[in-house]
């Protein structure tokens, strides 16, 4: 465990010095210029408003991270061969995998954690109430985040970063839309397209399930059991994903 | 006991697409290397030296053979706490000071944080970098990288170390320096296998050594026997007052002549002519200069192996 701890570690620091946390300015600026802009609008429509492009803001950042810094996770120790000294230590393959997805999940913990709070601290100074709702859709926002980023992470264990990304942006994109193939498979007539996009619906991840940004930024909670089954959901999937990618790693040759 | 045994090791790529060939990097290597011994793994680039290391580290898997590190089947990651590993041109993560990257290294190694603490000032004067230590790896240069690779490899004092051209990238007085500490390594009884093209490096600290070729061990033994077995000695002889063409014997016996002027130079196949050629040479009235046994050097052996005359 020291040994995934130690590169858990590593990964948190190694991103931070990225200058990762940079974005947070370009957020702040994005916060504090949407409320002032928007502040010649009814206070109902303001408040809405301000929720729903501060939870935009921080749901487009997290997953542009755990995709973009993602793909790297693996692959870039590969290419710059860090992999080989690391390795030669007494750290099984698996250890490593999870250290360095951890290392990122808790970047991303930190950075939503930051963002969340500037967003709620804006709200507050615009005269808004905070919602419970919000807190549930970042929340979920969080487990997205967890999730794309273990898809970068599996599909950087075999493939190159550029290939990586597109297969994950294109699982992202897919994964919002699995409720239109749902429909699609109900309504055509065609037994073929039918089992198809029945397939593809039940093997894609279903992302919207996580997204309740819309009625969160109107104040409206989610049940608490919905909010469980969708967390579950997602870090299963999660977890899911790690298990392949540990076992692709295994079995690879450096 | 050995520390490492690789037997009858073959390891094939096989092709990406069906159009494509297969590659054969390593046809059935064998070699053994003992406890406390200090093993020279030599090669040309691409000879397949740095897969047999990734092998016996379990970065790579062989398409057949044995391989055993310090007992155990090589990756076995237990045995990774015994062992320290330098990769060739080393990069490392630069963000990181050399402190840091250290201590990075020495809790991999399953090492205590008071351990690593005391570990780390030791191993930065071993390798002459005390002034560096709070400096990041990306200010620091080839050499300087070089040198904070083999701390690393050395962090948790282990008991083999494979080394995969650790005077590359160094300059006289830092390949001195590396020489030194792998001797003292070898005083302290541990062992080392290490790869070079630097053969004065070889023959200075190796106890043995291995030559590869296009990925099959072409000889293997202490560097005295293989240069006696395989290079065939010769003498030179120098004298004044002679034309040595002259001289029957010398015409029939001597590989080799030079003339300049009255002085002649002449290398002969072994001492078993010297006698007569040293009579004729009497008899002709030259004054001995000198005489030289020419010993083969591990570069003729080396040459001539890697070249397939041998």
């Amino acid at each position: 465990m020291q040994c995934l701890f130690a590169v858990a570690v590593n990964t948190f620091r190694e991103t931070l010095r990225d200058k990762i946390l940079y974005n947070l300015v370009l957020f702040a600026v994005l916060l504090i210029g949407s409320s002032v802009l928007l502040g010649t609008l009814t206070i109902g429509e303001q408040a809405r408003l301000v929720n729903d492009l501060g939870l935009a803001a921080i749901n487009v950042v997290a997953v542009i991270i755990a995709i973009f810094v993602g793909i790297g996770l693996v692959s870039k120790e590969i290419e710059r061969r860090t992999i080989y000294t690391l390795l030669a230590r007494p750290i099984t393959r698996a250890q490593f995998v999870l250290g360095k997805y951890l290392g990122l999940a808790l970047v991303i913990l930190v950075n939503i954690g930051i963002m969340f709070a500037m967003f709620l601290a804006t709200v507050r100074l615009s005269g808004h109430p905070i919602h419970a709702s919000l807190f549930q859709a970042v929340e979920l926002m969080l487990v997205e985040a967890l999730l794309v980023m273990a898809f970068a992470l599996l599909f950087s264990t075999f493939s190159s970063s550029i290939l990586s990304a597109t297969l994950t942006l294109g699982i992202y994109v897919v994964g919002h839309l699995t409720s239109d193939l749902k429909m699609i498979a109900e309504k055509h007539a065609s037994g073929v397209i039918k089992s198809l996009t029945a397939t593809l619906y039940y093997v894609f991840p279903n992302l919207e399930t996580l997204n309740i940004k819309g009625q969160s930024a109107a104040g409206i909670s989610v049940d608490l059991g919905f909010q469980m089954i969708a967390t579950t959901y997602g870090l299963l999937y999660t977890g899911l994903l790690l298990v392949g990618a540990c076992l692709i790693f295994q079995r690879r040759d450096f | 006991m050995d520390a490492i045994t690789i037997e009858h090791v073959t390891k094939v790529y096989a092709p990406l697409w069906p159009w494509h060939r297969s590659s054969t990097v390593l046809s059935d290597v064998s070699l053994f290397v003992t406890k406390g011994e200090i093993f020279g793994f030599l090669g040309h680039n691409g000879a397949g030296k740095t897969t047999t290391m990734k092998i016996l580290l379990g970065l790579l898997r062989p398409t057949s053979g044995r391989v055993d590190v310090l007992g155990a089947p090589a990756g076995d990651v237990a045995t990774h706490s015994k062992l320290g590993y330098l990769p060739e041109a080393p990069y490392f993560y630069d963000y990181l000071t050399a402190e840091e990257f250290l201590e990075f290294y020495g809790k991999l190694a399953g090492m205590s944080h008071d351990a690593i603490q005391s570990r780390i000032p030791i191993l930065l004067e071993q390798v002459g970098l005390q002034e560096a230590q709070h400096r990041q790896l990306r200010k620091f240069s080839k050499g300087m990288l070089q040198r904070i690779g083999l701390a690393q490899a050395l962090i948790q004092d282990p008991e083999l170390v494979v080394l995969d051209e650790p005077m590359s990238g160094l300059d006289p007085m830092g390949r001195k320096e590396v020489r030194d500490l792998i001797l003292t390594l070898r005083e302290q009884g541990k062992t080392v296998f290490f790869s070079t093209h630097i053969l004065s490096d070889v023959e200075m600290v190796c106890d043995r050594v291995g030559i590869l070729a296009k990925g099959k061990m072409l000889a293997l033994g202490k560097v005295e026997d293989l240069i006696d077995a395989h290079i065939a000695q010769s003498i030179e002889v120098v004298c004044d007052g002679v034309i040595g063409k002259q001289i029957e014997p010398v015409q029939r016996l001597a590989l080799r002549i030079l003339q300049s002027g009255t002085r002649c130079l002449m290398v002969l196949p072994g001492h078993e002519c010297l006698d007569e050629i040293l009579e004729a040479l009497r008899r002709a009235g030259a004054k001995l200069v000198s005489i030289i046994p020419h010993k083969g050097s591990l570069e003729e052996l080396f040459v001539q192996k890697s070249h397939g005359e041998g």
